[in-house]
């Protein structure tokens, strides 16, 4: 087969620039994967989307690593219905370039446009409309699913719902998502209104989101990590909703839909031996970020992109964590523990390690989907360099503490959990492998994940 | 797996009851580690390392494992991978010392020291090599020796098949990094453990705990050799190419 004779050995990581492994690597178009299966060894087949997962989710060593071709003029927008059909190796950046002039938005984003239509799937990512509307598995009305058997499933929540489900969040282990169909927002303006609120401590965040998040679609807050003692925890707030027409200045009216995010600057590919983001960086930042945000300031009117996704005006910005690399650790835990949210943030402060980014968000109740992460209660996302000392004790004390209050990981940002926390954090992962195994009894698709917890055993 | 913080999941030692051989294990347990495989040919001593080594969601094998028997190697490897999945750490430490120089003059014990510390060990790297190999990831650890750096009459037969084992793992190593396999070899001078006990400790004697946290810093860094002290690098690098005359009457212990 043509396409074959394009597979090229490369090493993979994920965003986190951790544990690098060497795979055969092949772009091929939706049409060519049955093929493609063909020249699977006994490593078994992934397919990657953008490897904006932080961890191993998205290689395979030794194994085939297909990456999937698709652009968004493919895509079939159905206006009555308010559905979108895409190929699953569209990504999100192409697609809203799309949309959004047409006055459509996804339902879900992340915190970055370069994902994949299959890795939001497969990830079931949510975003900070979490507590409203869910995370992206919700809004998704079929996909086309090609199988280890080489034929294609249709599966919906209402066909094969075991397998849809075991989809969504399956981290790419039930087969290669071809398109998907799913509900779009509609928009009136490409702009955004956003009320922000500075924080003073973790009790203030918590009251402040649990009394307003209902009246915001989207809802996120910023934890300054510098913030110790009475200060742990202070936050910028950051709420909002897509702007209406009325709201946008007479000059914004003009073109109400403009659409061009722009990548300010690329970092170069260069390998810094030594990351540039330590305590002093950290700290300097989070110092100047917080007071700079307003104490309380309303209707601000900002872009999709800055809202967004700020951090994808900067590419490459992981590669300043050095040689190394980082994790990004992130875990809910259920309402009335948020005692384990302290717990972890004085962790990292009395460690000395302090985070770049830190996100804290409250869920909505979660989907059926087994493995899917959101569930009812509080997530915080921290990002960690892997050069700080005492990196792996700090990390497997923050993993008990998670547990302890029943919370859990998310796979998509996981690099350094043990089989025995996914399966205590996820009680239905064994109905998850059931399903799993029935479509592939053989056991043709593998991670370097998979292999690492255990999933595909 | 290793985890992003370079913790391994799986290790395999080789001459199972090794001092040294054993504290790089304990050096590189974490959490992460969910299987330990001690192959010794001596099970019971090694159902005794494993004992130390036990506890709870941590599984320690003890598989019997000889190194003079080198075509069982491919098949002892092959039936852990099996059992175990991929494997992270393949650590080599089993070797026997000789009686020094009376080995250059006893053709059985020269013969059974070659036979296990070169023979074996090669064939002990070529099966490591070739599981790693396939799954494309993993790390081996040799214990080479500096005595392989310039081979003395005082223990001739052990340093050269540590000179032999020492080259043979750094060929083998440049050509798995293309696999994405990382081969370490690791000079320590002379350790206290149960190979040198009763001997007259040398300069810069160290510990196989020394030796271990030393190892396990070259795996983390992707090192391809780490001299235990750090200083005998510089050392033999002058021993090296000290005249013959003088090397004879230096007081290496
Ligand atoms: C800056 C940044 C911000 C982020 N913010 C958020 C956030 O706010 N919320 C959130 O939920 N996540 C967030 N993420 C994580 C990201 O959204 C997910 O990791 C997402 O899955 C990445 O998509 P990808 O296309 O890069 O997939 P990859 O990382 O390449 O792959 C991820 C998984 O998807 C599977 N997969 C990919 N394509 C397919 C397919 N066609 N069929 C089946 N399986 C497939 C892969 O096998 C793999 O298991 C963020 C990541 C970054 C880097
Ligand atoms: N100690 C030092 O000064 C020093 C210095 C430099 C390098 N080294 C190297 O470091 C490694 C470990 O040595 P150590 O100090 O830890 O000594 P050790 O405790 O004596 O370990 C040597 C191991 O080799 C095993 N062994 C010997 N013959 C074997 C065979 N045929 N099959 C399987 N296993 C066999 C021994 O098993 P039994 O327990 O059954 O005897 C023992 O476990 C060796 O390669 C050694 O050459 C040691």
């Amino acid at each position: 087969m043509a396409v074959l004779s394009q597979v090229a050995r490369r090493t993979l990581t994920g965003w986190g620039r951790t544990n690098a492994t060497n795979a055969d690597v092949v772009a091929v178009a939706n049409h060519e994967v049955a093929a493609a299966l063909g020249a699977a060894g006994g490593r078994g087949v992934l397919v990657r989307g953008l490897g904006r997962s932080y961890g191993d989710s998205a290689q395979n060593s030794g194994g085939l690593v297909l990456q999937l071709e698709g652009s968004a003029h493919e895509a079939v927008l159905d206006e009555a219905a308010g559905t979108i059909t895409v190929p699953a190796g569209v990504s999100l950046d192409d697609l809203l370039r799309r949309i959004v002039p047409r006055g459509w938005f996804v339902p879900v984003t992340p915190g970055t446009r370069f994902v994949t239509m299959g890795g939001a799937i497969a990830s079931d990512v949510h975003g900070k409309g979490h507590h409203l509307t869910g995370s992206f598995g919700n809004h998704v009305r079929s996909l086309r699913l090609l199988l280890a058997d080489g034929t294609v499933a249709d599966v919906a929540p209402h066909r094969r719902a075991d397998l849809f489900w075991a989809t969504i969040g399956g981290m790419g282990l039930t087969g290669v998502i071809l398109d998907v169909t799913f509900a779009l927002l509609p928009i009136e303006t490409s702009r955004m209104t956003v009320d922000t609120t500075r924080l003073p401590d973790l009790d203030a965040v918590f009251a402040a989101m649990e009394e307003g998040d209902a009246d915001y679609r989207y809802s996120v807050a910023w934890i300054d990590p510098v913030g110790r003692g009475r200060h742990l925890g202070r936050s910028v707030l950051g709420r909002g909703d897509h702007a209406t027409l009325a709201q946008l200045s007479p000059r914004e009216q003009r073109d109400p839909l403009a659409y061009g995010p722009k990548v300010l600057a690329t970092l170069p590919p260069l390998q810094l031996p030594v990351g540039l983001i330590n305590r002093t960086t950290i700290n300097a930042f989070n110092e100047v970020w917080f007071r700079k945000a307003p104490r309380h300031r309303e209707g601000e009117v900002q872009t999709i992109a800055t809202f967004w996704h700020p951090l994808d005006m900067v590419g490459g910005w992981n590669r300043l964590y050095g040689a190394k690399g980082m994790v990004q650790y992130q875990f809910v835990v259920p309402f009335g523990q948020e005692g384990a949210i302290r717990a972890v943030l004085e962790r990292l402060t009395e460690g000395g390690a302090s985070s770049f980014l830190s996100v804290l968000k409250r869920f909505g109740p979660g989907n059926p989907a087994p493995l899917s992460f959101p569930r009812e209660g509080w997530t915080l996302a921290v990002d960690l360099p892997v050069a700080i000392h005492g990196i792996a004790e700090l990390l497997h004390g923050l993993d008990r503490i998670v547990l302890d209050a029943g919370g859990r990981h998310y796979l998509t940002k996981d690099g350094h959990t043990t089989p025995a926390a996914i399966a205590q954090g996820y009680p239905r992962l064994e109905e998850w492998k059931a399903v799993r195994r029935t479509v592939d009894p053989q056991g043709m698709w593998q991670s370097d994940q998979s292999r690492r917890l255990g999933l595909t055993d | 797996m290793d985890n992003a913080l370079h913790e391994p999941q799986t290790i395999v030692l080789l001459g199972g009851t090794s001092d040294i051989g054993l504290a790089i294990v304990r050096e590189l347990l974490s959490p992460t580690t969910r299987v330990v495989v001690l192959a010794c040919r001596d099970t019971a001593k090694g159902e005794v390392a494993a004992a130390g080594l036990r506890r709870d969601g941590l599984t320690v094998d003890v598989v019997e494992f000889d190194g003079a028997t080198p075509a069982t190697h491919q098949a002892v490897m092959d039936g852990i991978a099996a059992r175990h999945g991929d494997l992270d750490v393949v650590i080599l430490a089993y070797a026997l010392l000789g009686s020094g120089q009376a080995t250059s003059r006893d053709m059985a014990e020269a013969v059974e020291v070659a036979h296990v510390n070169f023979t074996g060990a090669v064939a002990s790297l070529v099966a490591a090599g070739n599981v790693l190999r396939a799954q494309r990831h993993g790390s081996i650890v040799v214990l080479s020796s500096v005595a392989g750096e310039r081979v003395r009459g005082a223990n001739a037969v052990y340093g050269a098949t540590k000179a032999g084992l020492d080259g043979f793992a750094q060929g083998l190593g440049d050509e798995l990094a293309e696999d994405g396999v990382h081969m370490l070899v690791v000079r320590p001078g002379f350790v206290r453990s149960a190979m040198t006990e009763g001997l007259p400790a040398a300069p810069f004697a160290t510990t196989p705990e020394a030796v271990a946290t030393a190892a396990v810093k070259g795996l983390r860094g992707r090192r391809r050799t780490v001299w235990v002290p750090g200083l005998l690098r510089f050392v033999f690098m002058a021993l090296r190419h000290t005249p013959g005359p003088v090397w004879r009457r230096l007081p290496l212990g």
